[in-house]
């Protein structure tokens, strides 16, 4: 095959070579959608090589938190992925609720997991908007953003942010759920159910996205392990792990017969989208159970009164949830002190990065697009 | 030559146009110099040196440009039998198809010698 | 009934080149004034239009319904700052938006408007001008453009600019061998280059037998030739460079293509000169599959002067939105295609279909010239065809259901607590380098 193709292009290939093309896709690119960097070698328009440069956006989260009460900390831990803020506040909640041996109401319980999907969905939505529109269709982010809109506008009822939430306390929740609320979360469920029909629809059905997007950009098993890929990226390669089901928190472990578990065996962006689109309505089945748990829960607490001063007890713990890009861990050491001796952070969108350097050579720098989108990352959750 | 006239006067106006246009551009915009702004646009951070005259193209452009010439004179040869088709009657036909033909095998040779690949 | 509508009748090559030149001046300034104006007011409406099918109302604020948006833009964009990035070839640099805009305005001089109308006592068909090889002047004009492309690209010294101006030329060319075979099977038909000519060749369908029955073969070539029209619509999609084949400026991977470093009007003179081209693309298809500027036929059939005086101009406006609407409806709806399917798709499909396709038409023609009855060939083609589309048909179904992933081969059971701590196993298998997963024929391998 190679032989011939030489031929094709013209004898004596070698000294004809054309110098490869450095290319820098970021810090400012429209599709880094943030200020990621790649530093990519080109054959022609074949990628050789490909190096992700991090730390564009680095704030020294984990020093940060080191000077912070375990009530600020909180502020700081949704900045780092502002797709899932309440995914990531909730992981240093736990951690320090299972150092203090806390016991959370079991209203907060059921509501901080109402909350946990109604974030993923959000999460899921601005994606299932963005891909599209990075492999050109212009229209789908329009349609997730109105969906996202249903559901930002219970948020912002219940926590008065579109973002960060901050609504996880050391102990349950910052407030009462107000009144009719769980009514209104219903109605924004069955409508955002309604329209990530028209998403799926317009895209997953397309030609043009299948072509561009079907067995481009494999991940292996393998690689997935090596790195340490996880989330929807990692089902979608048939890595069938989700901590929700394998080491359930919050009230996942009563769920189980709703919790459906979103795989993939193709490992390539369109098993990527399709997890992800699919695990919106997994999400919003697991909201639907959280409503209808919490209207037969009898009225009761929502929080635990804190001490003025909360110290937490000398030792170490890890803390870590399913958020929705992946895996987002929190390794909590105290000294006893107000502040965490050392909280380190482990995101998702760190790991799964640094496998693009492993998957991208190869590729055309169209697929590299299309293979960027689907790896569903926040540039703040890659450099904290 | 007459029918040409009309042509030429559009093709004029819009090359005045077109050129005064990119002139005026020049003087109707504000000119704040600054280091970075002149530099090429690279994502934001310092270009990465660039060989002298842009470096060469890969070659499968030419390769590109090479076939567009060849079966784009094989389509102006097509035109004018086209026109003159009702009046050669049977022989026109047999000509074209034996020329056409033969360019198909051009073609089946250049897509099987991967020509046609773009990778 | 006004002189006028006596007399207006379709236009012929010998109505032309009579012209005094105060009226040659009056088209050519017409013709340049509608293309400017047609250039802002698609702006405005594929502003509008994608804006109300993304659920938002789209420029309104310049104007009624926004409509002064695009010029206020234009204006803008006049008094921005005119960036000449150091390290550019600063003649050509200069040159390039000369030549992506002027040729494509000057190929919409051989576009019929209208049949003859009488203009301060003269007589002129509604078309600046006509050549026995008319056709050919938009396809040499689109090819000059294409110089404004690539040497845009090219005196850039930015290796987004080079690879957008590449790709662009690369694109346009492939696509205009599929174009100019797409016209050929017209050129059969109506016997001529000149665009007046191929207008009045649709205007009546010819009668022909099938089986001892007289029938009359629909008038537009879209209708009869529709692979050809289908084949154009597919290039005309690729020659205008926008979605879902806009790769030159494919703005996810390349920036801005070949005009990321301009600005201000020279920018501008890249942006007039795409939407004058699919103006243009929307007027040729118009003039040679769609009658042109003739009423379509069920207007033809009640009112017998919708043909004569100015009003053709209508018909021939409402065509060219048709297209315009069509490319903007797109734009919404599509995803991009990547490079090297676009490639594939103008090389190894509509190339191979177009030849066949003329091939098969010419045989067909020639056959009814010479009193043999086509009726037969007819339906074994017909057959031929659908037995085609069957194949790929049932062909589809076998690989997708070949393609259908065994869902059951779920992942192992995976112990996510091996070792007993949230780390990984220390007997796991070692890493073995950057570089194994490499997609199967990478550079490398093509090269060895």
């Amino acid at each position: 095959m190679s032989t011939e193709r030489i031929v094709g292009v013209g004898a004596g290939t070698k000294d004809l070579a054309t110098e490869d093309m450095t290319l820098n896709i970021g810090p400012q690119h429209p599709s880094t959608h943030g200020v990621l960097r790649l530093r990519i070698t080109l054959d022609g328009e074949r990628i050789t090589a490909a190096e992700p440069i991090i730390g564009y956006m680095h704030r020294g989260a984990e020093k940060l938190f080191e000077v912070r009460d375990y009530r600020q900390i909180i502020v700081l831990a949704n900045r780092h992925d502002w797709l899932s803020a309440f995914a990531s506040e909730l992981g240093v909640v736990l951690a320090v609720e299972r150092m203090l041996g806390m016991e959370v109401p079991v209203r907060a319980v059921w509501a901080r997991t109402l909350l946990a999907e109604l974030n993923r969905v959000l999460n899921h939505l601005m994606f299932l908007g963005s891909y599209p529109l990075e492999v050109g269709a212009i229209t789908p982010i329009f349609y997730s953003f109105r969906e996202r809109e249903q559901v930002q506008r219970v948020m912002e009822e219940i926590s008065g942010g579109r973002l960060h939430y901050m609504f996880n306390r050391v102990g349950g929740l910052k407030e009462e759920l107000p009144a009719g609320w769980l009514g209104r979360v219903t109605d924004a469920v069955a409508a955002v159910r309604h329209g990530v029909g028209d998403i799926d629809r317009l895209i997953r059905g397309n030609e043009i996205f299948r072509a561009r997007t079907r067995g481009v950009g494999v991940l292996t098993r393998e690689q997935i392990e090596q790195y340490g890929v996880s989330g929807p990226i990692a089902r979608a390669s048939g890595v069938d792990f989700d901590l929700r089901r394998d080491e359930p928190y919050l009230a996942y472990g009563e769920l189980q017969d709703v919790l459906r578990v979103v795989t993939r065996t193709e490992g390539d962006c369109l098993a990527r989208f399709e997890c992800l689109l699919d695990q919106v309505h997994a999400s919003l089945d697991l909201a639907d159970a959280c409503v209808a748990r919490l209207k037969e829960l009898p009225p009761g607490p929502i929080n635990v009164r804190l001490p003025k001063v909360l110290k937490v007890p000398e030792g170490h713990t890890y803390a870590w949830t399913e958020n929705p890009l992946g895996i987002n861990g929190y390794y909590l050491v105290s000294h006893g002190e107000k502040t965490p001796w050392r909280l380190k952070l482990r995101s998702a969108s760190f790991n799964n990065i640094q496998v693009l350097r492993e998957m991208l050579p190869g590729h055309l720098v169209a697929d590299m697009i299309a293979i960027l989108g689907s790896m569903f990352f926040v540039v703040g959750d890659i450099d904290k | 030559m007459n029918l040409y006239v009309p042509i030429v006067v559009l093709g004029a106006l819009a090359l005045l146009f077109a050129v005064g246009s990119v002139i005026m551009g020049s003087f109707t915009g504000p000119k704040r110099w600054n280091r970075a702004r002149l530099e090429a646009y690279e994502c934001g951070i310092e270009p990465t040196p660039q060989p002298v005259g842009g470096g060469r193209f890969p070659v499968k452009y030419y390769l590109t440009a090479m076939l567009f010439i060849v079966f784009d004179i094989e389509i102006i040869f097509l035109y004018p039998w086209a026109v003159a088709f009702d009046h050669m009657g049977l022989f026109g036909l047999v000509e074209m198809v034996l020329f056409i033909v033969t360019v198909l095998i051009a073609y089946a040779y250049v897509w099987r010698r991967g020509g046609l690949e773009w990778d | 009934m006004s002189e006028t509508h006596v007399l207006a009748e379709g236009a012929t090559l010998n109505s032309f080149g009579h012209d005094p030149w105060w009226i040659i001046g009056l088209k050519a300034l017409v013709v340049f004034v509608f293309l400017l104006l047609t250039v802002l007011i698609t702006v405005w409406a594929e502003r509008r239009i994608i804006g109300r099918m993304q659920l938002r109302p789209g420029p309104n604020r310049a104007g009624p319904f926004g409509i002064l948006q695009a010029l206020f833009d234009g204006i803008k964009g006049a008094l921005k700052e005119d960036i000449v990035p150091r390290g550019v070839d600063k003649v050509v640099f200069f040159l390039a938006p000369i030549l992506a805009a002027a040729p494509a305005m000057v190929s919409f001089s051989v576009i019929p408007w209208g049949g003859v109308v009488s203009i301060g006592g003269h007589k002129t068909p509604l078309q600046l001008a006509d050549l026995p090889v008319a056709v050919l002047l938009p396809l040499a004009m689109a090819s000059i453009g294409v110089y404004g492309f690539v040497l845009a690209g090219w005196s850039s010294m930015s290796p987004y600019a080079l690879l957008g101006g590449l790709r662009s030329s690369a694109q346009v060319i492939s696509y205009e061998i599929a174009m100019g075979l797409s016209f050929v099977a017209v050129f059969l038909f109506s016997g001529t280059l000149s665009t007046s000519e191929i207008v009045a060749a649709q205007a009546h369908g010819t009668a022909f037998k099938v089986a001892g029955m007289t029938l009359h073969t629909p008038s537009w070539y879209a209708v009869l030739l529709l692979p050809s029209f289908i084949i154009y619509i597919f290039t005309m999609m690729g020659e205008s460079g926008r979605i879902p084949f806009d790769l030159p400026e494919g703005e996810g991977e390349l920036v801005a293509g070949y005009h990321t470093e301009y600005s201000s009007l020279k920018f501008m003179m890249f942006y007039l000169a795409e939407y004058v081209n699919m103006t243009t693309l929307s007027a040729l298809c118009t003039t040679l599959f769609l009658g042109g500027y003739r009423a379509p036929w069920p207007i033809t059939w009640f009112w017998s002067g919708a043909n004569s005086g100015w009003w053709p101009v209508l018909w021939f406006l409402i065509k060219i939105w048709m297209f315009t609407f069509f490319f903007i409806w797109l734009r919404a709806a599509l995803p991009r295609v990547r490079y090297d399917q676009l490639m594939k798709l103008g090389w190894k499909v509509l190339i191979p279909v177009s030849l066949g396709w003329i091939l098969f038409v010419s045989v067909v023609r020639a056959l009814r010239n010479e009193h043999h009855d086509v009726g037969p060939i007819m339906i074994v083609a017909a057959i031929i065809v659908v037995l085609l589309l069957i194949a790929s048909f049932l062909w589809e179904r076998v690989s997708a259901s070949e393609a259908q992933p065994e869902e059951a081969e779920a992942a192992a059971e995976q112990d996510p607590m091996a070792g007993g701590f949230p780390v990984p196993p220390l007997d796991a298998p070692h890493y073995h380098g950057v570089g194994n997963g490499r997609a199967p024929n990478s550079a490398e391998a093509t090269r060895a």
